[in-house]
């Protein structure tokens, strides 16, 4: 009878702390939609932000993420192969431990950081010092994706490999990776989701800009720093400017999240 | 005629105090089906895995002896112990090829899985590659069954299919030797005789050497058996002999199932 009552109890528990849970969560979406769609129009996205628009902000950011992915996906990737595949013992610990700690560092200090060695020496904000930040907060998610997928690959698959004559870089570069594809492929863009709605490492590097641009040496359109300028404006019309462009950049990483999702469970 | 002769030859995992193969003096005949047998732990795989020192793979391991391998140009033997540039043991495992347990194909078609370890070993032209794949697995009795999907992936073959396509890919590059280590022990019956009449066969133009848990396997495909037990090879000879007539005591608790 203890146990039947002991398990009851816990059962009640967890459910209850699931429902409090995901009702924030609930709470944060449905306000969102609400606020956001009462204030969302679709010119939003063929004017700039100067004339009330949010197409310069959206191209900004996704230019932001994307040029910070050029950097660090393909760094974030060759890290993890050589800590996987190469690294022995306490060099390759060293460099998970540190990725793992980078991992959970502040994105306000990466700001801090990228500020103090880009934007000062150079004199300016600039899209790619923005750039650069996020690719610093993205390389070790690439890093660990890397390393926990081809840790899933069976030892069996590189010594069939090798027994065939092939280099241990060839097993890597035809055999192990593809294996892993599906799995990289999906962290990577977890990893993209993840900068894309970043906001801290991009406020006092590249800042935004209300005007459309495409040149990276100066202060670059950003959807997220925006929102936090808009968000503290004094007027109302920027306020629900900032609540449809949260919608947005929420939306967007949804999307994102959830062509991940699906491309994990296509491959079962 | 020796393919291989292993002398002497022992074997340390690194880190471990004792050798796990302890002066292993071994004939692999050409053209013969030489099988160990042994109980778990005795140092068969271990064995199986020096001859294309594969165990190089994870550094530390300390190897002791000899094990020539012939070289078909000269008719010489090669100490494949002394092999140490990448280069050379490409070379080796070319000449010495190896299935596993479980099913390796890679990820991708059935077609590029046999043509891996051709293009590996430099060959570009598609009709000689084609030519190669075909043969292939006509000569591992996959062609009838994978002729018309060549270009789908590997891993939707049943697990048997699988390992003829892994058969198949290791004969692809027409090695002297091939090692089987446990080929059947993941698949049913029907699959492990399709297997096992394919290595019959393979014998015609290949020499190989199998580590089986299946007595009945080695007496059934073998020409000659080698008994192991806790790194000691304690006999070895015909495998009629082995299993009719032991000479060891401790091969004839094995056979008949008193221990192991």
């Amino acid at each position: 009878m203890k146990r039947l009552l002991i398990n009851k109890i816990v059962l009640a528990l967890s459910t209850i702390s699931a429902i409090i849970g995901l009702s924030f969560l609930a709470w944060i979406l449905i306000t969102l939609f609400i606020k956001g769609l009462s204030s969302f129009h679709f010119s939003l996205f063929v004017t700039d932000l100067i004339n009330n628009g949010l197409r310069n902000l959206i191209i900004g950011q996704f230019i932001l993420a994307g040029f910070a992915s050029i950097i660090g996906i393909p760094l974030g990737m060759i890290a993890g192969i050589y800590i996987r595949e190469y690294g022995r013992g306490r060099y390759a610990n060293l460099i998970r431990n540190l990725s793992d700690i980078m991992m959970s560092a502040p994105s306000i200090v990466i700001g801090a950081f990228v500020y103090a060695i880009i934007v000062v020496p150079t004199g300016h904000t600039s899209g790619f010092a923005g750039s650069i930040a996020l690719a610093i907060m993205m390389i070790p998610i690439v890093i660990s994706t890397t390393d926990s997928m081809l840790s899933l690959v069976p030892k069996e698959l590189r010594e069939a490999g090798i027994a065939l004559g092939a280099s241990k870089y060839r097993v890597i570069l035809d055999i192990v990776i593809k294996a892993a594809k599906v799995g990289i492929m999906t962290g990577i863009l977890l990893a993209f989701a993840r900068i894309v709605g970043e906001t801290a490492p991009l406020l006092f590097t590249s800042q935004t800009s209300n005007y459309f641009s495409l040149d990276m040496t100066h202060a670059f359109p950003s959807l997220s720093v925006s929102i936090y300028d808009l968000a503290s404006d004094v007027q109302t019309s920027s306020r629900d400017l900032a609540w449809a462009a949260s919608f947005i950049l929420t939306a967007m990483v949804l999307i994102i999240n959830l062509t991940g999702k699906f491309i994990t469970r296509n491959k079962k | 005629m020796l393919v291989m002769n292993i002398e002497k030859f022992s074997f340390t995992y690194p880190g471990a105090e004792a050798p796990s193969l302890k002066n292993i003096t071994l004939p692999i005949e050409k053209n013969k089906i030489t099988s160990l047998i042994g109980p778990s732990g005795c140092g068969k795989s271990t064995l199986l895995r020096s001859m294309n020192r594969i165990h190089d793979l994870y550094p530390g391991n300390t190897y002791d002896g000899k094990i020539d391998l012939l070289n078909e140009t000269t008719g010489e033997y090669d100490d494949i112990l002394a092999i140490k540039k990448e280069n050379d043991f490409i070379q080796l495992r070319q000449k010495v090829g190896m299935i596993f347990q479980k099913p390796t194909p890679f990820p991708m078609s059935i077609f590029d899985n046999v043509a891996y370890g051709l293009k590996i070993s430099g060959i570009k032209n598609k009709t000689e590659l084609k030519d190669r794949v075909e043969e292939a697995l006509k000569g591992s009795a996959l062609w009838k069954e994978v002729h018309d999907r060549l270009n789908k992936s590997a891993m939707g073959l049943s697990g048997g299919q699988q390992q003829r396509l892994c058969i198949a890919r290791a004969v692809a590059v027409k090695p002297e030797v091939l090692l089987f280590d446990e080929p059947t022990s993941a698949l049913d019956p029907i699959s492990t005789s399709a297997i096992e009449e394919l290595i019959v066969e393979l014998r015609n133009d290949i020499s190989i050497a199998i580590v089986t848990h299946n007595m009945q396997q080695a007496s059934r495909i073998s020409d000659y058996t080698a008994f192991m037990y806790l790194g000691d090879l304690i006999e070895f000879d015909k495998t009629e002999h082995i299993f009719l007539n032991p000479k060891e005591q401790q091969t004839e608790d094995y056979i008949t199932g008193r221990f192991g």
